[in-house]
């Protein structure tokens, strides 16, 4: 678990901080480009969009947000807000397949 | 009273409690925001058509550009803070709050952009017709599919579609904001001065469909009966799902950029008595800042993609 209080490890983390800034700027603009370059292909388009958006967040939670070294409450915390969150997906998709009785979709 | 464990840790979750408190409310936080996306996914594969192009991207990009810069210049504050240098720390706390204030501002245009916005639609044929030869000067097929674009984006202006159905966009002469059909009629209004969006051709498809779709007085104002309409809303919330999402979505994370620029205000204004007597406990209020700050900045960077590219 790295230490922030040191100067010298402060100083080190800066240089990360940059780096990263400069990562979220390319990242930014790589996902703009590919939106201009138009893939045919809606489902690789946003896999591809959402690939990057989750690098990209995990770089500030990762390191702006220290969660690469953080302690175990808070692990355990977003643990459960996973699982929540996912819960919670899953219910959308269930939902997308599971109709009350005599629905009709697009007339059929 | 003194308030337990603002600077020391706690012996069991080894924190301080300000930042437990701050995860547990982020922790709700991806709740919030969880279920509103679930909204958008579960909209978006219900829904016939899904509109594309109709946000400006080059300012989405440079509003994201803004926020992962606050990202860094609020990190960079706590940094200096924890390093002794106040009089540093202060600077990256107000270039944070500018860069707050340069979001919020540039989303206002954004939506205002959004409130000026019109789409048409005549009451029979005959009149949708006419009103696209006066304007630009023939109704074919691909003027049509154009205008269709201009609603929908390119890739659904390749589908089938029924002329009656067809909403013509563009500005009112004067630029209101939030006028309607029943609002018109309302105040008697008997004609307003439309000016339409060029049609999209596909050799713009990559180019520019939202650039056209915020031209501004770019086309000749013609004249159009009330009575003749039976549609007519600005780009507002209920003029389709896909607005109602994304101003539900996007004035949600603008409300939350608006609380993290209140509290980083007040520590920028205030903040300087704390560091005389207790500067570990004002560096934790920052930290704890920062995280809000950082959450809001992640939040926007799965909003971004999924409203204004995909």
């Amino acid at each position: 678990m790295s230490d922030h209080s040191s100067p010298e490890q402060l100083k080190k983390d800066i240089r990360v901080y940059m780096t990263i800034f400069v990562a979220l700027l390319f990242g930014t603009a790589l996902t703009v480009g590919l939106y201009y370059v138009h893939i045919p292909n809606v489902a690789a388009t946003i896999t591809i969009a959402l690939i990057v958006a989750s690098v990209k967040s995990f770089l500030v939670a990762g390191y702006f947000m220290h969660l690469i070294s953080e302690k175990k409450v808070i692990y355990a915390t977003l643990a459960t807000t996973a699982f929540f969150f996912l819960a919670l997906g899953a219910l959308t998709m269930w939902s997308m397949h599971d109709f009350p009785f005599m629905t009709t979709v697009n007339g059929k | 009273m003194e308030i337990p464990y603002t600077i020391t840790p706690r012996r069991d979750t080894g924190l301080y409690n300000a930042k437990v408190g701050i995860w547990l409310f982020l922790a709700s936080e991806v709740m919030l925001f969880g279920a509103l996306f679930s909204s958008y996914v579960l909209l978006r594969v219900g829904a016939d058509f899904w509109p594309h192009g109709l946000l400006n991207i080059p300012i989405g990009t440079f509003n994201t550009w803004v926020l992962i810069t606050s990202s860094v210049t609020v990190v960079m504050a706590w940094a200096s803070l924890k390093m002794g240098n106040f009089k540093k720390g202060r600077m990256y706390l107000g270039l944070t709050i500018l860069c707050a204030l340069a979001f919020v501002g540039i989303k206002t245009k954004e939506y205002n952009d959004k409130f000026t916005h019109y789409a048409i639609r005549f009451k029979d044929e005959a009149g949708t017709t006419a009103f696209l030869k006066e304007a630009f000067g023939n109704d074919d097929a691909a003027t049509k599919a154009g205008i269709v674009a201009n609603t929908y984006g390119l890739d659904e202006a390749k589908r089938p579609f029924d002329v009656r159905d067809l909403q013509i966009t563009g500005h009112i002469e004067g630029n209101p904001r939030f006028w309607s059909l029943a609002k018109l009629n309302a105040n008697k209004t008997e004609t307003v001065q439309f000016m339409p969006d060029a049609p999209q051709h596909p050799r713009h498809a990559k180019d520019g469909a939202e650039a056209k779709a915020e031209s501004h007085g770019e086309h000749k104002a013609h004249t159009v009966k009330v009575s003749d309409l039976n549609y007519l809303s600005a780009y507002v919330p209920k003029h389709n799902t896909y607005f109602a999402i994304y101003f539900a979505l996007t004035g949600l994370h603008a409300a939350h950029v608006i609380g993290g620029a209140i509290v980083m205000s007040y520590l920028f204004f205030f903040g300087g008595a704390m560091w005389k007597t207790q500067p570990e406990r004002l560096t934790n209020r920052l930290e704890v800042a920062g995280l809000f700050w950082h959450f809001v900045d992640l939040v926007w960077i799965f909003l971004f993609p999924v409203l204004y590219l995909l």
